[in-house]
């Protein structure tokens, strides 16, 4: 146990946490996008693929903590790391140029916040029913035409999954470098798979309020 | 050329400093860029004013003494350089130049453009000795090591400890230096002795000395001056999960530090 305390105390092992638990949601993330794209097979497979995800409570409550329990190491290792990398510049530079970091690698403490307080509206809205006007329990598929009817709704959720796009451009990168899984390669810098990985998993996601805002899911 | 300069000025460790303008006339670009910081120096020395104090030896590029942040950049603008072997062909007549010191809470400066960089020393102490044999030295062929594996322990050892990573990470960082140097031992035969508790002393100095953490910005191996890719950062980090999660001891067996 010790030796986890003093890996948890080091700058690499936040860090190291970071990757696993980013890793691990983005598994949860690609999972629950193809999930969701079944909206475009109509309610009937919605409400099977709700069922089905229902099939026992014990387990649900398993995978929910697990996701909870990853999301709150996420955003506890980066809380501690964003304080440690604050305190080792206190004096900045009257000019600092960035050379070849990423507009996505500079915006992941901004992204991260705004991606907490959209997990926090999402699970309000469509799971516990905190801010839709009409939530019907195994009835996904009204829940979500009903629920994304205000265009600020749609908006909200098209905007963060354009954040979660960025997010992950770098975290999918990132993550497996932190934990050295990725191999030694003349440009290090390219990331092709964390591109894919991101255009594909927010577009999947963002397809279905546009979808329902265009009238194409009714 | 004629240049303006716009310099960190900080009499004394811990004293506020400012930015002084300095007209730069008459600046031939053949100058290296600690040069023409000489020649202003000597208009400064002539009118009786304090020169601009600036850490420099080789000039060659390879003592890793010199480090200014130049315009926002580490070292200056041009990649694969350090401040010395910069030359003002690389600048217009007419252009502006921002110069400070390196910033890091782990680097306090010492004066004007000098900081003091012993942390690096002490990250260095942490990591100790290898296991060598003495006496005649053994046959070359006793040791095979691959190409590869030979190829990225001096690719590594390449690193001067000039600070440029430091200076460019915007966390403060010192991961590629102390990755470099993990890397370069850890990546040959000679280093596997003491490779684990290599890993957890230095990574351990590091944190100690109040550098921040790695989040793969990328600038520090734009800044380096020797190339030192952020591949080394992978293996710092592996040697140092797979020795914690052995629970090897981090020994500071290196005495002062």
């Amino acid at each position: 146990m010790r030796w986890l305390l003093k890996f948890w105390d080091s700058t690499v092992g936040k860090k190291v946490v970071m990757g696993v638990t980013g890793i691990g949601l983005m598994a949860f993330l690609l999972v629950h996008m193809a999930g969701n794209l079944q909206m475009f097979l109509g309610a009937d497979a919605m409400r099977r693929y709700a069922e089905l995800l229902r099939t026992s409570e014990e387990l649900l409550w398993v995978a929910r903590l697990g996701l909870i329990g990853m999301a709150v190491l996420h955003i506890v290792a980066a809380l501690q790391l964003t304080a440690i990398n604050a305190k080792a510049r206190p004096e900045g530079y009257a000019r600092k140029v960035p050379q070849v970091s990423t507009l996505a690698s500079r915006t992941m403490r901004l992204g991260g916040i705004l991606l907490a307080a959209f997990i926090v509206y999402h699970l309000g809205h469509l799971t516990l029913g905190w801010f839709h006007p009409a939530l019907v329990h195994l009835q996904p598929y009204g829940n979500v035409i009903i629920g994304f009817r205000s265009p600020l709704v749609v908006a909200f959720y098209v905007v963060a999954m354009f954040f979660l796009g960025l997010h992950l451009f770098h975290g999918a990168w990132a993550g497996f470098r932190t934990l050295g899984l990725a191999k030694r390669s003349a440009e290090p810098l390219q990331r092709a798979f964390a591109l894919w990985f991101a255009v594909i998993v927010s577009a999947g996601f963002a397809l279905i309020p546009i979808a329902v805002y265009l009238g194409i899911l009714a | 050329m004629n240049l303006t300069l716009h310099v960190w000025r900080q009499p004394a460790p811990g004293q506020p400093g400012r930015i002084v303008d300095y007209p730069a006339p008459d600046i031939s670009p053949d100058m290296s860029f600690l040069e023409m910081l000489d020649v202003v120096n000597e208009r400064l020395i002539e009118r009786g004013e304090e020169p601009i104090a600036f850490d420099h030896d080789c000039r060659e590029g390879i003592c890793g003494s010199c480090g200014l942040m130049i315009n926002g950049a580490a070292h200056g603008p041009m990649k694969l350089t350090t401040a010395c072997q910069l030359h003002m062909r690389s600048f217009k007549d007419g252009d502006e130049i921002w110069i400070e010191p390196w910033r890091a809470k782990a680097f306090p400066v010492v004066k004007d453009l000098i900081v003091d960089r012993s942390a690096f020393d002490r990250i260095i102490q942490a990591g100790g000795y290898i296991s060598a044999p003495t006496g005649t030295a053994q046959d070359a062929n006793a040791l095979p090591i691959g190409k590869p594996e030979a190829d990225w322990a001096m690719d590594n050892a390449a690193c001067i400890g000039c600070g440029a990573c430091v200076a460019a990470c915007p966390n403060a960082s010192a991961s590629l230096f102390t990755a470099a140097k993990i890397t370069h031992l850890g990546a040959l035969p000679q280093g596997q002795p003491e490779r684990m508790r290599r890993a957890l002393a230095m990574v351990d100095r590091m944190d100690l000395e109040g550098f921040g953490g790695c989040t793969l910005f990328g600038e520090c191996q734009e800044a380096c001056p020797k190339g030192i890719s952020i591949d080394a950062i992978m293996q710092m980090n592996r040697d140092y999960v797979l020795a914690s999660a052995t629970k090897v001891e981090a020994k500071e067996w290196s005495g002062s530090a």
